[in-house]
């Protein structure tokens, strides 16, 4: 397939490169991997398998050959050939059709999956994408008019595949404004009163949002803290702490809160008062700049059961397809 | 009077802190000390040896360290009993491991850092004075020149590779009387140049690629921490130079010497200074001084 138009940020994505972090390395991969799974799977794919992932607005693509292929995620108004197509759905395209795109109507990130994936060359056992030191995807960058990306052999069945979209039910609500995270990691550095400003402050999704993290805005954090002696090797700020490891989707506060998305910056000196729940960081990665969310506190237990039932969610709609 | 031995911290107990439902984050301590690391190290180490089911990534880091699990296969306090016992079996002074030891070339005090940091004197501290300069006088010595000799007097442990793939933290193998502090910018740059030599807290740090930084600029080095196509023979086998648990020598080089270099290392052909050492804890805490002397034997 070929890229006609890359549109704002496109890149090959897939489950994510795992253990490297010791090195710095984070998992990249499709921020909403449940857009990404349910799209592969739509195709007859592993849900390993690489897909494309459109930011806000997406690309335009010219299919080289017959092709089957899924849109899932945010809703970007797909159209084949100029007319417009469903989403969550498996669609059959003919050799040289174009697939474009508009901007998210709905949601900030969409998935395209094709059958067969994209068949990319893995880097230390994943295709995906990582921009900063130009690793993964294709040619490790954004995709741009004129990349060609192979597609990998296909071993499913077409005609079985195609007019069985994801019911509505099953989708997902990109609205949501609720984000639940376990408070914890260094969070014993706020007063009691810090952290519950912390909970009940809408906080705003800036301009400052990609793959590495989300910055917010919100009421000032600064006195949110206890004051303290620093403690040797932290610096002086009272938000510093002796550099240590950030996991992906904790909250760092440095000057406003960031969770740190897939392509996180794997540790530093700021401190880290929770982290948002796995399945809940698909339901950030479509969070649009300006708009709000409130942060709720779940204990392990309760993060542990979203989990299950994510995953037992995914389960059904994988064994329906 | 100097200390002459590592003075041994006694470390409180670890805070074992759940991330989400898929990390487990422990903090050894809240302080820097090579008792806090080292544990970490120990630690870590061994729990990637006693293939638990369902590790992801293990991370140590200063004075804590991170793992990822699938909790659908490992229940995070099934994990956490086993670090506690692991925390209550090893015993420091008994831990050693093979260190490469690196000899690093600085270009201290280059013009590219200098620039950079002279474009962001409105977010450090001291606007009047150079990042080497404030940190010189903040630590009590009497010129750069003074402070630049200590920083490069003494190598400096790995304590942590991470921020982003390749960038260790570096802690200086000098007892705590000796140790730099110093503070980090108030306001991160948003810009610094690749291979710059970067201080704060007590640790300095080396930028594999240029981006957003708060730490003090000292110096340039000529050769790569990170090499993404594995071009150096030093990246045969990962495309990050250092480990945690390898050691550093900061070496002065003017700028001739820098220049020589980089073209080497530009050209593929640079071949690193580095050899292999086993790593005694308590030979070092011993006595680092001598220890650090004998250690560095291996570049010779």
């Amino acid at each position: 397939m070929r890229i006609l138009d890359g549109g704002l940020v496109t890149t090959v994505q897939d489950t994510g490169r795992y253990g490297h972090y010791h090195i710095g390395m984070p998992p990249s991969g499709a921020m909403d991997q449940f857009a990404h799974k349910v799209g592969n799977w739509l195709v007859g794919n592993d849900e390993s398998d690489a897909t494309l992932e459109m930011t806000y607005m997406g690309a335009e693509i010219e299919f080289e050959e017959d092709i089957v292929f899924a849109v899932t995620g945010a809703d970007m108004d797909p159209s084949l050939e100029d007319e417009p197509i469903p989403t969550w759905t498996a669609v059959q395209a003919e050799a040289g059709d174009t697939l474009s795109f508009g901007f998210a109507t709905e949601g900030a990130r969409a998935y395209l999956a094709v059958a067969g994936g994209i068949d990319i060359e893995p880097v230390m056992g994943s295709r995906a994408t990582y921009t900063l030191i130009g690793i993964g995807g294709h040619e490790g960058r954004s995709l741009e008019e004129g990349d060609e990306l192979p597609v990998g052999e296909s071993s499913a069945d077409t005609d079985e595949l195609l007019g069985t979209p994801i019911d509505e039910t099953d989708r997902p609500d990109y609205s949501q404004s609720e984000i639940n995270v376990v408070m914890g990691l260094c969070d014993y550095r706020l007063t009691d009163e810090g952290r519950q400003r912390f909970l009940d402050a809408d906080w705003n999704v800036s301009d400052e949002a990609d793959r590495v993290g989300y910055r917010f805005e919100g009421p000032d954090i600064t006195d949110m803290f206890e004051e303290r002696e620093q403690p040797f090797g932290a610096g002086t700020d009272v938000t510093n702490v002796v550099d240590l490891g950030y996991p992906v989707g904790s909250i760092q506060m440095a000057g406003q809160p960031i969770i740190l998305m897939r392509d996180a910056v794997t540790g530093g000196g700021y401190v880290t008062v929770g982290t948002v729940v796995s399945p809940e960081r698909d339901a950030l990665a479509q969070c649009r700049t300006h708009s709000t969310v409130d942060f709720t506190a779940v204990d392990v237990d309760e993060a542990l059961e979203i989990r299950q039932e994510r995953d037992a969610h995914l389960e059904s709609i994988q064994e329906s397809l | 009077m100097s200390e002459k031995t590592i003075t041994r911290q006694e470390l409180q107990s670890p805070r074992y802190e759940y991330g989400g439902d898929d990390w487990v984050f422990v903090e050894l301590a809240e302080a820097m000390s090579f008792d806090a690391n080292f544990k970490a190290q120990a630690i870590t180490q061994e729990i990637r040896q006693n293939s638990l089911e369902g590790l992801v990534e293990v991370a140590p880091s200063n004075a804590s360290y991170l793992i990822q699990f699938d909790p659908s296969v490992l229940h995070p306090d099934e994990l956490i009993d086993e670090l506690k016992s692991l925390e209550e079996e090893i015993d420091v002074s008994e831990y050693q491991w093979e260190a490469r030891v690196f000899d690093i070339p600085v270009f201290y005090d280059d013009p590219w850092t200098h620039e950079t940091l002279m474009d962001f004197r409105e977010r450090h501290q001291d606007p009047d004075a150079t990042d080497l300069e404030y940190s010189a006088e903040l630590n009590g010595f009497d010129s750069v020149e003074a402070f630049i000799d200590h920083h490069s007097g003494a190598p400096h442990m790995v304590t942590m590779i991470g921020f982003v793939p390749g960038l260790p933290f570096c802690f200086q193998m000098v007892p705590h009387d000796e140790q730099i502090e110093v503070p980090k910018y108030e306001q991160p740059r948003t810009a610094t140049p690749s291979r710059a030599i970067g201080f704060g807290g007590a640790f300095t740090a080396i930028y594999p690629v240029p981006g957003a930084g708060g730490y003090q600029l000292y110096g340039r080095t000529p050769v790569e921490v990170l090499d993404v196509d594995q071009e150096l023979s030093a990246f045969e086998d990962s495309m990050v130079l250092p480990n945690p648990g390898d050691i550093l020598n900061f070496r002065q080089i003017d700028r001739d010497e820098y220049d020589a270099i980089r073209s080497e290392v530009e050209d593929g052909t640079y071949q690193y200074n580095y050899d292999r050492v086993e790593f005694e804890t308590q030979a070092f805490f011993d006595d680092p001084h001598g220890y650090n002397e004998q250690l560095l034997e291996v570049l010779d």
